[in-house]
């Protein structure tokens, strides 16, 4: 799962910057009097850091620039008939076209607001969070998404809307293909 | 042009009343943010209007004091380099005072509760719950701390002209561009002249939506484009609370060398760094968008690629140079030097899961969950408000001799702890998709936040330390005696 990689490697880089930090801390006890040598040394070090900062963030960088959920081209990953759904928001309730979908084919939800800014947050049948997207008051966010898993999905406000945006919730259900 | 400052001049009696502003508005914003941790956490019962008032007031008063207490570092440091106007560092601190004043009215008066990001339209779309007046009085409390803001900005920009002729040149152009002299502004020059830039733009469009949004509350038939006010706001949002950051580092690269009697220089990398940062804190501001469909595709990517390089100039030149600093130095730690050592860890630290939750894939299912204010409380606390300490107690320790109490040592590590602990359980609730900004947390949801409150209490109990510390010794701020110990081992 996406979030799992992503907690591992934040804590990971984290950590390493702690173990820099720590070196320093560890070795800064005993003075060197001569600055300029040691900052030569350091600058020396530094571009071989940039370097690598290019090498190892330039990669990730790139890559996760393909296949972009604004993309038309996502619903090509399921296949059939596209499903659609038109989504509203209202203080503090969704309002859903259909709440019936199939697994494996794609579905298409467009996403509005009918008054202030929510957030469309659907979380899987374990409450981890799949796709979402801004429901904005005068404009239509696309999302575009097809369900591996059968159950029930929730629908969960992402966008502070005022006293009773953590109950704004809806839910429909993910069937198996006919 | 400017002379280099003299060492240890004690502070200006504004810039004390700022920094304990600061100290007392922190200690209490930082309560406001324990409480609402212990009502998701289920250990009181507030109720979920408290909460989101707590929450506007807590999240409005963070950056507004991030603000005071970053511009009392850059003042102070700035001061020394060129003259910089008392009238209008009283006045920024009496605007802030009546802006205050007026939010607070509007939150615990009139009941407004529509987030520190007024996001539009919501202030005006109460069904019922608040006023115009009270809206109205809570846009107009930020716009008097914008303004306050503003006309401290103007004053940094034209006593910055009036010492080094341009922006170019305290930005280090000649330098950069040219043959580098070694006679490039220093780095508190560079800094402030980069934040008095991107502030000066910030400041302008976030009053002008808060000015659009007033009129749209009384006059409705003046529409606002939803997009257009959203991306004002979170560029005004996004460049003023990391304009506060870059502020308060000029604590580091001006304390940090006399802790360390090294120097810190404006070198070539040090100004491409700078600039490159002046602006990248502009255009970054779409990875707040990026689950706005509706907004441009190039501009959402500029927004993932430049939260990728943005980390280079915090990792490569600040975080770095303050290593090579410390690295050897026979540096003799105390309360200040270490708040300010981790504060540069803090900032680094939290980059980290900053510009991932930037990357477009990550933010389609991290975006507004409890990821977010996982990383910025981690560069806010253990990075900014750590800076804003060690100023403090940098600024008012009687002496270079003046040791630090047992109080001192075990609140720094509880700081350190209850900072770490605090920020990884947001982190870790984000990872299991817990959103953000919710007064009530599903059941399985609340350990996260019972570990969250706990690390909370720690942190209270510490920043009670600093700035109990601080404001007793408030007397000595103004002194220019000496204060940064000498390093062991050090040349006479």
């Amino acid at each position: 799962m996406l979030q799992h990689i992503v907690w591992t490697v934040s804590l990971a880089l984290m950590m390493l910057v702690g173990f820099g930090w720590s070196f320093a801390l560890l070795r800064s006890g005993i003075r060197e009097e001569e600055f300029a040598p040691l900052q030569k040394r350091a600058y020396r070090l530094r571009t071989r850091f940039f370097w690598g900062l290019v090498a190892v963030f330039g990669v990730p960088m790139v890559y996760t620039l393909i296949d972009l959920p604004y993309d038309a081209v996502r619903v090509a990953e399921g296949s059939g008939a596209v499903q659609e759904v038109r989504a509203t928001g209202h203080m503090w309730r969704w309002e859903l076209s259909e709440n019936r979908l199939e697994a494996g084919r794609p579905v298409v939800f467009r996403v509005t607001s009918g008054d202030v800014n929510h957030g469309f947050g659907i979380y899987d049948p374990d409450m981890k969070i799949v796709a979402q997207t801004q429901a904005m008051p005068g404009v239509t966010n696309t999302v575009r998404h097809t369900f591996t898993r059968a159950g029930t999905y929730r629908v969960l406000c992402l966008e502070y809307c005022g006293l009773a945006h953590h109950d704004m919730t809806a839910e429909f259900t993910v069937g198996e293909r006919s | 042009m400017a002379t280099p400052p003299p060492p240890e001049r004690g502070a200006h009696a504004g810039v004390v009343a700022y920094l304990a502003t600061s100290a007392g508005v922190l200690l209490l914003m930082m309560v406001f943010g324990l409480l609402m941790r212990a009502e998701q956490a289920r250990f009181v019962s507030l109720g979920a209007q408290w909460f989101y008032q707590l929450m506007t007031l807590h999240g409005a008063g963070m950056v507004g004091i991030a603000g005071i207490a970053g511009a009392a570092i850059m003042w102070h440091f700035l001061n020394q380099y060129v003259a910089l106007s008392v009238r209008i560092l009283y006045a920024n601190l009496a605007l802030f005072v009546a802006g205050v004043g007026l939010v607070l009215g509007a939150v615990l008066v009139g009941g407004f509760h529509g987030g520190w990001t007024f996001l539009y339209p919501l202030p005006s779309h109460s069904l019922g719950l608040w006023s115009d007046g009270a809206a109205a009085a809570f846009l107009a409390g930020m716009l008097v701390i914008g303004t306050g803001f503003l006309l401290l900005q103007l004053d940094v920009a034209r006593a910055i002209v009036a010492g080094y002729g341009s922006f170019a040149r305290a930005l280090g152009w000649p330098q950069l561009f040219g043959r580098d002299d070694g006679r490039a502004p220093p780095p508190t020059v560079v800094a402030s002249a980069m934040v008095t830039v991107v502030n000066l733009i910030a400041l302008v469009v976030g009053a002008s939506i808060l000015a659009m949004m007033l009129v749209n509350l009384y006059f409705p038939e003046f529409r606002i484009d939803p997009m257009l006010a959203k991306a004002m706001i979170y560029f005004f949002g996004h460049v003023f609370i990391n304009a506060t950051i870059y502020m308060a580092v000029i604590a580091v690269y001006e304390i940090l060398p006399r802790y360390t009697r090294r120097p810190w220089k404006a070198n070539r990398v040090f100004l491409a760094s700078w600039n490159c940062s002046t602006l990248m804190v502009m255009f970054i501001f779409p990875h707040h968008l990026l689950m706005d469909f509706a907004f441009p595709k190039w501009m959402l990517v500029m927004g993932h690629i430049i939260g990728y390089l943005n980390t280079v100039p915090i990792l490569v030149v600040t975080g770095y140079g303050a290593l090579t600093l410390v690295y050897r130095s026979g540096i003799a730690w105390d309360t200040g030097s270490r708040l300010l050592f981790l504060s540069m860890f803090g900032w680094a630290a939290g980059a980290m899961p900053a510009f991932i939750d930037g990357t477009i894939r990550v933010n389609y299912v991290m975006h507004n969950t409890l990821w977010v204010p996982g990383h910025f409380h981690t560069y806010l606390l253990l990075g900014m408000v750590a800076m804003a300490f060690g100023f403090m107690y940098y600024i008012a320790k009687p002496s270079a001799k003046t040791a630090d109490g047992l109080a001192d040592r075990a609140a720094f590590w509880a700081y350190v702890a209850g900072s770490l602990g605090f920020a990884l359980a947001f982190l870790y609730a984000g990872k299991e998709s817990v959103a953000r900004r919710y007064a009530e947390h599903l059941p399985e949801w609340v350990p996260y936040d019972r570990i969250g409150t706990a690390f909370a209490v720690l942190i209270v109990a510490a920043a009670l330390v600093f700035a109990v510390r601080f404001l007793a010794r408030l007397a000595h701020a103004r002194g220019d005696q000496a204060r940064a110990g000498a390093p062991q081992g050090a040349a006479a």
